[in-house]
C-alpha cells in the first residue's frame, strides 16, 4: 500500500516540485510549439526532396516527439533532485525504489502522450494527413507504448545523472540520434546496414513502423509483433535503468558523491 | 574610433573563447549540425530530387549558426543577469551597445564551427566535393552572413530580455526560422504569406549568398541585402537596447530575475 502511495502521490508531488517552473507560457512554446514546427519542417523537406507523403512525416515525428517528455523529463527529474539537493533526502528513506522511480516516470510518460497527441492534431490540421476513426485508438495505444519505452530509456539516461554531470548534453544528443536512426524521417531500409542494426535496439523504431502500418490500413493484430517488440525494448531499458539507479545509489553512498554537482 | 575597434576585438575574442569552453554551445555548434546534415543527406538521397550534397551541407551549417545566435544572443542579457555581471556591463563608461555587440557577433561566429564540421563531415564520410564556383565571393558571403546574424542577435538580445519566458521563445523559434528562411527547403514551396517573413530575416540572404557563391549564380545581390539587413538590425538594436537600459534603471530591476 505504501509503495502504491509513493508511486502515485510521490510521483505527482515530485513532478509538481521539480517542474514548478513550467508555466503554460513556457510549456506551450517549448513542448507543443517547437515539436509542431518540427513536424512541419521535416514534412516540407520531404516534399522538397520528393521523399514520402506528409503522412510519413506526421506519423514519424508525432510519435517521435513523445520521446521529448520521456528523455528530457527523466533527465531533468533525476538531475533536478541532485540540483535541488533533495536526492540524499530521498535516498536515505526506506521507500521502495521501484515505486519511487517509476512514480517519477509516470508524469513524464503522460506528458509524452500529450505532446504526441497535439502533434497528430496539428499534423491533421496543417498537412495532408488524416486517420479514420477506427485507426485512432490503435495509434493511441502505440503512442502510449512508445512513450513508455522512451521514458524507460530516459530513466536510464537519468540514472547516469547520479554519477555524471552533464546529463542534459547527452539527453539532447539522444533526441537527434533517434531522429537519425529510428526511421522518423528517413525510411529505415535506405540507411546503411549498421544503422539499421542500431535502429532495431532503440525505442521508437518499432512503434513508428507500427503506427505507419496502421495508418495504411493494418489492424492491431497485424502490427502486434511490432508493438510487443517496442514494449519489450521499453521493459529492457526499464530494467537496465533500475539496475543502474541502484548501482549508482550504492556507489554514490560509498563515494559520498550523491550531491556533488 | 580606435577605442571602439579595440573594444570590439577584445570582446569578440574573449567571448569566442568563452563560448568555445561551453559544452552546450559546442554541442549546438559542432555536433548537432552533423546530425542535421546527415538526416538531410539521407532524406535527399532517398528522395526523387537529386539534391546537391554541398547545398545540404551549407544549409545544415547555417542551421547551426542560427541555433547559436538564437540561444546565445537571445539569452545573453538574461545570462549576464544570472551571473551577476549585468550591473558591470551597464555601469561601464562604454556605451552598452559597444559591449554587447562583440558578444552577439561572437555567438554568430561560433556558428563557423557548424559550417566547418558539416563540410568536413560531408567531405570525409560522403565524399562531398569542396569545389566552390566563386571562392572569393564565398569568402565575402560567409563573414557577411555571420555579421548580419550577429546583428540580428543584438535585436534578439535586447527584445527577449523584455519577455518573461525568453528561453521558451528560443525553443519555439528554432525550427520555424530554419523552415521559413529556406535553409533546406525552397522558399517557393512555402505558402505565399511566409515570403515577407523570409525576406526580413538575414539567414535567407546569408544562405542564398553562400549557395550562389558555392554552386554558381550571382551572390552580389544577396550578400548586399544581407549586409543591408544587418545595418537595419543595428539601428533597431540600438533603440531597443536603449529602451531596455532606461527601463531597467528607472524601475531598478537590473539585477532582478
Amino acid at each position: 500500500m505504501n509503495a502504491v502511495r509513493i508511486f502515485f502521490i510521490g510521483g505527482y508531488l515530485a513532478y509538481r516540485a521539480l517542474f514548478n517552473w513550467i508555466h503554460w507560457s513556457m510549456y506551450v512554446p517549448t513542448m507543443l510549439g517547437g515539436p509542431i514546427f518540427q513536424i512541419l519542417f521535416f514534412a516540407y523537406i520531404g516534399r522538397f526532396a520528393g521523399l514520402q507523403s506528409d503522412e510519413f512525416f506526421v506519423i514519424g515525428n508525432a510519435v517521435a516527439i513523445s520521446s521529448l517528455g520521456g528523455i528530457f523529463g527523466m533527465a531533468m527529474t533525476i538531475g533536478g533532485e541532485r540540483w535541488t539537493q533533495t536526492l540524499s533526502s530521498i535516498l536515505v528513506t526506506p521507500a521502495n525504489r521501484l515505486a519511487l522511480f517509476l512514480g517519477r516516470a509516470l508524469p513524464n510518460l503522460v506528458n509524452g502522450v500529450i505532446v504526441s497527441t497535439v502533434g497528430f492534431i496539428f499534423g491533421w490540421l496543417l498537412l495532408d494527413f488524416s486517420l479514420t476513426a477506427a485507426e485512432i485508438p490503435v495509434i493511441a495505444l502505440i503512442v502510449v507504448v512508445t512513450s513508455f519505452s522512451c521514458t524507460a530509456f530516459g530513466t536510464m539516461i537519468g540514472a547516469f545523472g547520479l554519477r555524471g554531470r552533464d546529463i542534459f548534453f547527452f539527453a539532447n544528443l539522444m533526441i537527434f540520434v533517434f531522429l537519425l536512426f529510428c526511421g522518423v524521417n528517413i525510411p529505415i531500409d535506405t540507411l546503411p546496414d549498421w544503422m539499421q542494426a542500431v535502429s532495431k535496439v532503440l525505442p521508437l523504431t518499432h512503434g513508428i513502423d507500427a503506427a505507419r502500418q496502421v495508418a495504411d490500413g493494418a489492424s492491431l493484430g497485424d502490427v502486434s509483433g511490432l508493438v510487443w517488440t517496442e514494449l519489450g525494448i521499453g521493459l529492457f531499458y526499464a530494467v537496465l535503468a533500475y539496475a543502474l539507479l541502484r548501482l549508482f545509489e550504492v556507489e554514490g553512498r560509498r563515494r559520498a558523491s550523491l550531491e556533488t554537482i | 574610433m580606435r577605442h571602439a575597434f579595440r573594444l570590439f576585438w577584445t570582446g569578440w575574442i574573449f567571448n569566442l573563447k568563452n563560448l568555445t569552453l561551453s559544452g552546450f554551445f559546442m554541442l549546438n555548434a559542432a555536433i548537432l549540425p552533423i546530425f542535421y546534415a546527415t538526416i538531410a543527406y539521407y532524406m535527399f538521397r532517398a528522395g526523387t530530387r537529386s539534391g546537391s550534397l554541398l547545398y545540404v551541407s551549407l544549409g545544415a551549417g547555417m542551421m547551426g549558426i542560427w541555433s547559436s545566435v538564437l540561444f546565445g544572443s537571445g539569452g545573453l542579457i538574461q545570462w549576464q543577469r544570472w551571473q551577476g555581471t549585468l550591473e558591470y556591463v551597464i555601469g561601464a563608461p562604454t556605451r552598452l551597445i559597444f559591449v554587447l555587440l562583440p558578444m552577439t557577433i561572437a555567438t554568430a561566429s561560433i556558428g563557423l564551427y557548424s559550417l566547418a564540421t558539416t563540410l568536413a563531415w560531408g567531405w570525409l564520410i560522403f565524399g562531398l566535393p569542396l569545389d566552390l564556383v566563386h571562392p572569393v565571393w564565398f569568402v565575402i558571403a560567409l563573414p557577411a552572413a555571420i555579421f548580419a546574424l550577429g546583428l540580428l542577435g543584438l535585436v534578439l538580445a535586447s527584445t527577449f530580455v523584455l519577455l518573461r519566458n525568453a528561453n521558451s521563445l528560443s525553443n519555439l523559434l528554432e525550427y520555424p526560422v530554419w523552415l521559413v528562411t529556406g535553409l533546406l527547403v525552397a522558399l517557393s514551396l512555402l505558402p505565399g504569406w511566409t515570403r515577407p517573413i523570409s525576406y526580413v530575416l538575414a539567414p535567407t540572404w546569408g544562405i542564398r549568398g553562400m549557395r550562389e557563391a558555392a554552386l554558381g549564380g550571382d551572390p552580389a545581390i544577396p550578400v548586399a541585402i544581407c549586409l543591408g539587413l544587418g545595418l537595419v538590425y543595428l539601428v533597431i538594436g540600438h533603440f531597443t537596447l536603449g529602451y531596455f537600459e532606461v527601463r531597467a534603471r528607472r524601475s531598478a530591476t537590473l539585477a532582478l530575475r
